[in-house]
């Protein structure tokens, strides 16, 4: 079950004007290309900016949680540094994606959605990102990483380490 | 790149007409080895850098060639053009050289000095780094004469590579909107225009194969003024990326196939859904939208005539249940994503109410074609119930991955070892897994059957979108099947039990299996559930999800027998039922094992045999690939 975290203070809620800007005269339909918005300004959808936009799109915060946990894409919790998205598409599972997403598991000592201690990497699994000439793939921030094979996965890792 | 404050505002076919032949002499010598040069440019160098390519580093390519013709003051005589898919993804990154028509594969960007110094200044090919046939180690020049090319019928995916995808002008010279000219010429008389594509036969490419032409006459005829088009481009099937490529390499030719639907049906404002996961996509879609509203083909008075249609891109926010329609829907009006029961269909109360047509990326793209050069001629591809052609995304453990297009009705043996080269690493073909968690497979037995939508729906399969995903005999057919069972009860909206619930038991009783939990009877209850599952889930998702099982149930049936009854993967793919082991016999204690194992499981001192802490092994085979000298390792 999906926990709302408790929202920092420091929440700057001036980001969410212009968006407000962006989709006041769009009469329906605009509240996922808010919250989509507000996820690329936050990182996440802290609390405080949910019931910001709830406030301004004059819509029960329930309604909007429910779109919020029903996506995917959006989260509640702020993610690490980098993110890994280890692909688990047909394609990849055939070529044992399964493996590469084990020696994820077990070098960052993470589960799948989970962030490391030291905030540098959050894991997640990906249903398909359409790069299966190069299965297995994951995708790491925006950058693909294909032909994988579970050696090779602490090397790539340790060049985003900072 | 193309300014869009530039671009004139045509209010007339002649105007396009005009612009045509205008462009035609930039784009001439790809078309004419012969032609002459146009402002000083001598040589286009054609580079993909779609998704496949872009990972595998075409973008240094793109770099490399700036720099290399920066150093040799070429900048203003070779354009480098960005393109999109080839389809030859296997072989990226790829790149054409025109005029010449040279075709290079797999480059690295120290190659690019070579090519600029050989092909563009001596105009000679440089043959390591042709594609070289299979057979014959030929090298080949033309990418026409490449065996993966030769079956291929590529009427839709005509474009894709041969033209700048972020310029609308290349697609209006290669006849781009000339469709949507001749449709609103006869804008008066839409029948006529429905008519020519009832006379096609295009059905829907997303997966029913519902006729397209019924379909927007529905929409049509329903009563209302306001309508709307949908294009479902959140493409959801794991293993599946035509449609990406599609936007990806000729987007013009999707927005053109909406704007000439709206016309017929009666809409003024069309939506794409696409999904969030394909950033390339979404920006090549929003600089289509913007350079064709500059041009005067989109928006208000269409062509300098009456008609006005609009675009919005939507960005799907993760949801494989809103390739549904209804489900889509909803999520286009900023809900949760969920179906509902239908009728009313959308063709009479979708979107806001309204009613709603809805059709596929490559359904869409489709129309152009038809309407330019009429529904015949379409109709003389395929076979008597399937028309025209349908990509295929070809995966797996295939050695020519990548996108086919082919007439309907090729035998899939033809797809997969003419075009794919067949199975990898000379491992033993099993099957072929055909329209994703909905679909089913097809074993040795049943690949000399043409592909259409009715022989496939015979043999327990679908078309789906069509990903073809190809497995060997390393590949377990119940851990396939739990995989997909996995996918459909993640993606679940959970708003009807049996989806809901009949998912999440299904795949219990195939993780037992895979697991060596497996009983007796429990085949028996997957394939009870499975009827039930299918008979009442409320949307396509549950109806289908039970697909992926009763078609491994139905071919290999002794697989799962296998797992439940003698504890045992035929595949050695299950972990639970399968263990590494190092023959001291044969091992060298090379230390090659013990250097590759990401989590420190192998223990041995230099030339003593080696071994392997079961408790600490997570089986992921790294051992197995790193022991080459003794081939001490083996899976049991």
């Amino acid at each position: 079950m999906t926990v709302i975290a408790p929202s920092p203070s420091h929440i700057d809620l001036v980001k969410l004007e212009p968006i407000f800007e962006t989709y006041k005269n769009v009469a329906r339909g605009s509240l996922i290309p808010v919250l989509q918005a507000a996820q690329d300004a936050y990182g996440y959808l802290p609390t405080l900016a949910l019931e910001t936009i709830a406030e301004r799109m004059n819509a029960p915060i329930s309604q909007i949680y429910g779109v919020v946990t029903f996506y995917a894409q959006f989260r509640l919790v702020p993610r690490g540094k980098h993110v890994i998205r280890a692909c688990q598409g047909t394609a990849c599972h055939v070529r044992n994606s399964s493996t590469i997403l084990e020696t994820l598991k077990s070098t960052l000592g993470v589960t799948a959605g989970g962030t490391t201690a030291d905030l540098q990497f959050t894991l997640e699994t990906v249903a398909c990102i359409g790069a299966c000439s190069l299965a297995p793939v994951m995708m790491v921030d925006n950058d693909a990483h294909g032909r994988l094979r579970p050696d090779r996965v602490p090397e790539i890792l340790d060049q985003y380490r900072s | 790149m193309l300014n869009v404050e530039d671009l004139p505002r045509l209010t007339s076919p002649q105007d396009l007409e005009a612009l045509k032949s205008r462009v035609l002499p930039r784009i001439a010598i790809r078309k004419d080895p012969k032609a002459p040069p146009h402002n000083d440019v001598t040589h286009h160098v054609m580079i993909c850098c779609d998704t496949g390519c872009a990972s595998s580093g075409s973008k240094a390519i793109v770099e490399s060639f700036h720099k290399e013709l920066t150093a040799r003051n070429m900048e203003k005589t070779v354009d480098v053009v960005v393109i999109g898919c080839h389809g030859f993804c296997e072989m990226g990154p790829l790149l054409v050289v025109y005029p010449d028509d040279v075709y290079y594969t797999r480059l690295r960007p120290d190659d690019v000095a070579e090519i600029v110094d050989e092909t563009i200044i001596n105009r000679r090919p440089v043959p390591k780094l042709l594609y070289h046939d299979r057979e014959t180690l030929r090298p080949i020049v033309r990418y026409n004469e490449i065996e993966f090319y030769a079956k291929q019928n590529r009427i839709l995916l005509a474009n894709c590579g041969h033209i700048n995808p972020e310029d609308i002008e290349e697609y209006v010279a290669y006849d781009g909107y000339k469709a949507l000219a001749k449709a609103l010429s006869q804008k008066d008389d839409p029948m006529a225009l429905l008519e020519e594509v009832k006379k096609s036969g295009l059905r829907g490419r997303g997966g029913g194969g519902f006729p397209t032409g019924r379909k927007w006459e529905l929409c049509r005829e329903a009563p209302g003024d306001e309508k709307y088009i949908i294009c479902n481009a959140d493409e959801g099937d794991p293993g599946a990326f035509m449609d990406r490529s599609l936007m990806e390499g000729d987007p013009h030719r999707l927005l053109e196939g909406m704007i000439i639907g709206g016309l017929v049906i009666g809409a003024k404002e069309g939506y794409i859904y696409v999904r969030a996961e394909y950033p390339i996509a979404v920006k090549r879609l929003k600089n289509a939208i913007a350079q064709a509203e500059a041009l005067g083909l989109l928006g208000d008075n269409v062509l300098g005539t009456d008609f006005s249609f609009k675009i919005h891109l939507k960005e799907g926010a993760g949801a494989f249940v809103c390739g549904e329609e209804t489900a889509l829907i909803h999520s286009i009006e900023g809900k949760r994503g969920m179906p509902t029961a239908r009728p009313p269909f959308p063709a009479v109360s979708g979107l806001w109410g309204k009613p709603t047509n809805n059709n596929n990326v490559e359904t869409w793209a489709n129309v152009p074609g038809i309407i330019l050069r009429g529904g015949d001629w379409f109709a003389s591809y395929g076979t008597d119930k399937s028309k025209g052609t349908k990509v295929f995304a070809l995966t797996g453990k295939i050695r020519n991955t990548g996108l086919a297009e082919v007439s309907m009705g090729m035998t899939m043996r033809e797809i997969v070892y003419d075009i794919g080269g067949g199975v990898q690493n000379n491992k033993r073909f099993k099957a072929v897994q055909i329209g994703g968690p909905s679909g089913g497979c097809l074993p040795e037995s049943m690949i000399d059957r043409p592909v259409d939508y009715d022989s496939l729906i015979e043999a327990g399969a679908m078309m789906g979108s069509g990903g073809l995903v190809v497995v060997d005999e390393d590949t377990c057919m119940v851990a396939l099947a739990q995989f997909f069972l996995s996918f459909t009860r993640d993606e679940s909206c959970g708003k009807c039990t049996p989806c809901r619930e009949g998912t999440t038991r299904m795949l219990n009783i195939l993780t037992n299996i895979t697991k060596g939990k497996g009983k007796a009877g429990d085949i028996e209850l997957l394939e009870e559930l499975a009827r039930n599952v299918k008979l009442a889930a409320l949307c396509g998702l549950g109806q289908t999800s039970p697909n992926p099982i009763l078609s491994t149930l139905n071919y290999f049936r002794e697989e799962y027998k296998a797992h439940i009854y003698e504890k045992r993967c035929p595949a050695h793919h299950c972990v639970d039922l399968i263990s590494y082991w190092i023959d001291p016999d044969r091992c060298i204690g090379c230390g090659a094992c013990r250097k590759k194992c990401p989590v420190q499981a192998i223990d041995g001192t230099s030339k003593k045999p080696h071994t392997i802490d079961v408790a600490k092994c997570i089986k992921c085979g790294a051992c197995l690939g790193a022991c080459r000298k003794s081939r001490a390792v083996f899976k049991k």
